[in-house]
């Protein structure tokens, strides 16, 4: 009797318990957010209610945040933006370059109020409702490095020509194998837009050049631009072709992962490996003879322009047609081509000779 | 929402812990209102709370449908996938499922297939999918934590069988414009009702039903349940079926959202769907959860990630952020009951010898 009564009591201790447990609970989370908050306090009131003055904002949205590619790509945006004289310079993106994973950051930016959304997409059509909104709030949409369904944004800021980044490509894997036998290619994700658009040039070049005619593609393979990935696939690709002479990987993950693999195996020097690479990540392997040349626009050009194309669209300067023109600092006039397309400039090749002249 | 679902008083299901730990103190209102899903529910409106005042922008009828429409995916799951993690089971194919069945839709739709056949064979992929889940688990008997890696793994290869590196995104855009419609100026999304029925319908099946209570049994102890004439297979068959079924549905409402039917779609949600379940008071061990709670789990991960991302913060404190919150809500009830236990020994360390004392006879 006693001890039943006893437990009745103590319910009242475990009562207490709980709710000093949610309380707890509550202030850790507040603590949490609250960090959060003091940051962005700032940057919301200042970005938001511009509209009048020069007081605007611009937002990068990668494909996915700590990729090397990216980092210099923004680094040349953010350069870009305060020169353009933009108020306030954010840059939001998720970890994994998955197609739906941006939507949130646009919506999220949209209700932001920010002026300019530039984005870079992972999938041409999964961005697309949700920058149909931020446009209807009033933002202007540049895209950048790989593009959108052309009704979704404004202009898109190309590298280069989309067939000249595939040839070149093409001719030099040529180059280097001698002009015969088989080769593969180890791309991004299956899905990438820049990555498929330039596969399939160079398929239709491999395939209606003569002078190409003893080169057969024999595997495209995807590394997903994960280092780990693209690592296995390259050395998957030497297990099942081994015949092979060469590889292409257009993207900066995949060449930098192959050439690793490359130079720690029998296959150094034997195997060419060229593509699109940042000249940092690859210094190594082209002092040591694995990779004799690859090829590469600069990538900060192409968040440089990006942000000025955004500040003359904001201002009004230009609509996105075709024939617009508009001045990005120090890299001179732009002109915006046919479906509203700016070029940035030829790619670069990079070999023994140059590399250290280039530092990104 | 459909929290209120459950507030008539649940018969005690922990019958066999009585014996063992401090009978339970608390019964009625006090019950429901100290439960491990009030608290979760109070954390959740505290944190709501804060960030319309902290975080600009975030107490409007936008947030809500921004919001709602990020979550959908995982509230769909986590109802079914409640079910079996509280039998004791886990299901790891959910979103492989999901982009089965959106990889399907996009090559089905791109062959001229009428959108409505298109629907239901999706849906029926799920169903089939789960039921192939369920076979291996229920009826082979084999582990499903094995099973569903493996359909995980499968699952997604097929989706890339299916589509391949192509995606297609001319869905009819009355659907699309549909699935992301508001009702009025609410912000809430029209597709929200669906999902409130179907919560609505998990919450009656495993609170209020002989199937659903056999469940939390079937958590607790397979023998026992089967001795209490619950029929174990079955029961777990049609929960595989129940998160393939509900899975599909993620994901034509993922290919719908998005416009794109790709491969890739939903890939990785399965450990945001379980992550929110187990935030919600499931135990992963099995016998023990709701309903009401789950759906309080799944809405604060939203919210936090939501409001984080207002506040553009950084994705990388957002997972930090999710890491250590499930850490925490795991290791809590742990640490209450040890701290509960402690009092208890001691309680009846020292009421002994008074009782000895008592007792004996004095000559």
């Amino acid at each position: 009797m006693k001890l039943i009564r006893n437990h009745t009591g103590k319910g009242k201790t475990a009562r207490r318990v709980v709710s000093f447990a949610a309380i707890a609970t509550s202030v850790a989370l507040i603590a949490t957010g609250c960090a959060g908050g003091g940051d962005t306090g700032g940057d919301g009131g200042g970005g938001g209610e511009a509209g009048a003055g020069g007081d605007m904002s611009i937002t990068f949205i990668p494909k996915q945040l700590n990729n090397p590619y990216t980092d210099v790509v923004l680094g040349g945006g953010e350069e870009g933006a305060e020169e353009a004289g933009f108020a306030a310079t954010e840059v939001v993106g998720p970890l994994e370059a998955s197609a739906s994973s941006q939507v949130s950051f646009i919506n999220a930016e949209t209700q932001a109020g920010t002026n300019v959304i530039v984005i870079a997409a992972n999938d041409p059509d999964a961005v697309g409702p949700a920058l149909e909104e931020a446009r209807a709030a009033g933002a202007k949409i540049v895209a950048f490095d790989s593009d959108t369904n052309p009704k979704y944004r404004d202009v898109f800021i190309s590298q280069v020509v989309a067939k000249d980044v595939a040839l070149i490509q093409v001719q030099l894997i040529a180059e280097q194998i001698g002009g015969a036998g088989e080769i593969a290619i180890l791309s991004a994700t299956a899905n990438a837009t820049n990555q498929n658009e330039w596969i399939k040039f160079m398929e239709e070049e491999l395939e209606s050049n003569p002078e190409y005619a003893d080169i057969n593609l024999v595997a495209k393979v995807y590394g997903d631009d994960d280092d780990t990935k693209s690592f296995q696939e390259a050395q998957g690709l030497m297990q099942a072709y081994p015949n092979l002479k060469g590889i292409i990987s257009p993207t900066t993950v995949g060449i930098a992962a192959a050439a690793r693999y490359l130079s720690t195996s029998e296959y150094k020097g034997k195997v060419a490996l060229t593509g699109l690479g940042l000249p940092n990540e690859m210094r190594p392997f082209v002092k040591d003879g694995t990779v004799t040349e690859f090829a590469l626009w600069d990538p900060a050009q192409l968040g440089y322009v990006a942000a000025f194309a955004g500040k003359a669209l904001a201002d009004g300067d230009i609509t996105g047609e075709e024939g617009d023109t508009f001045e990005a600092g120090e890299l001179g006039e732009r002109e915006v081509g046919e479906n509203g397309i700016v070029i940035v400039g030829p790619p670069t090749q990079f070999n023994a000779d140059n590399i250290d002249d280039y530092d990104f | 929402m459909s929290d209120t679902l459950t507030t008539a008083p649940a018969p005690t299901p922990d019958t066999s812990k009585t014996i063992a730990a401090v009978p339970k103190g608390r019964t009625g209102a006090a019950r429901i209102l100290l439960g491990r899903d009030a608290i979760m529910i109070y954390v959740l409106i505290a944190f709501v709370v804060y960030a319309s005042i902290a975080i600009p922008r975030f107490a409007s009828p936008v947030t809500v449908g921004f919001l709602l429409l990020d979550v959908i995916p995982v509230l769909l799951i986590a109802l079914p996938m409640t079910l079996v993690i509280i039998t004791g089971e886990i299901d790891l194919s959910v979103a492989s499922i999901a982009g089965l069945t959106s990889a399907l839709m996009g090559v089905l739709w791109a062959a001229g297939w009428d959108i409505g056949v298109v629907l239901l064979v999706s849906l029926l992929a799920g169903v089939v999918a789960g039921a192939f889940n369920g076979f291996l688990v229920a009826v082979v008997g084999l582990p499903s934590l094995a099973v569903t890696i493996g359909t995980l793994a499968l699952f997604r290869g097929l989706a890339l069988v299916v589509i391949g590196d192509n995606a297609v995104a001319n869905f009819p855009p009355e659907l699309t414009s549909f699935v992301t419609s508001k009702i009025g100026g609410t912000g809430i999304p029209t597709v929200m009702i669906g999902v409130v029925i179907l919560a609505v319908f998990f919450g009656v099946l495993l609170h209020m039903t002989p199937f659903g209570r056999g469940l939390y049994a079937l958590g607790f102890s397979r023998e026992a349940a089967t001795f209490v004439g619950i029929t174990v297979n079955r029961a777990k068959f049609w929960l595989y079926v129940g998160t393939g079924s509900v899975s599909a549905l993620a994901g034509i409402y993922w290919t719908l959202r998005y416009s794109s039917a790709r491969s890739d779609n939903a890939s990785g949600l399965e450990l945001t769907v379980i992550a929110a379940v187990l935030l919600g008071g499931v135990s992963i061990f099995g016998g023990k959860g709701s309903i009401p709670g789950v759906i309080a789990g799944v809405l604060l991960i939203g919210t936090i990630n939501y409001a984080l991302r207002l506040g553009r913060i950084s994705d990388v404190v957002l997972i930090i952020v999710t890491g250590s919150l499930l850490i925490a809500s795991v290791v809590a009830p742990s640490v209450f009951d040890a701290l509960k236990r402690w009092q208890h020994d001691r309680r009846v360390r020292r009421s002994l010898p008074q009782a000895a004392l008592g007792t004996q006879p004095t000559p």
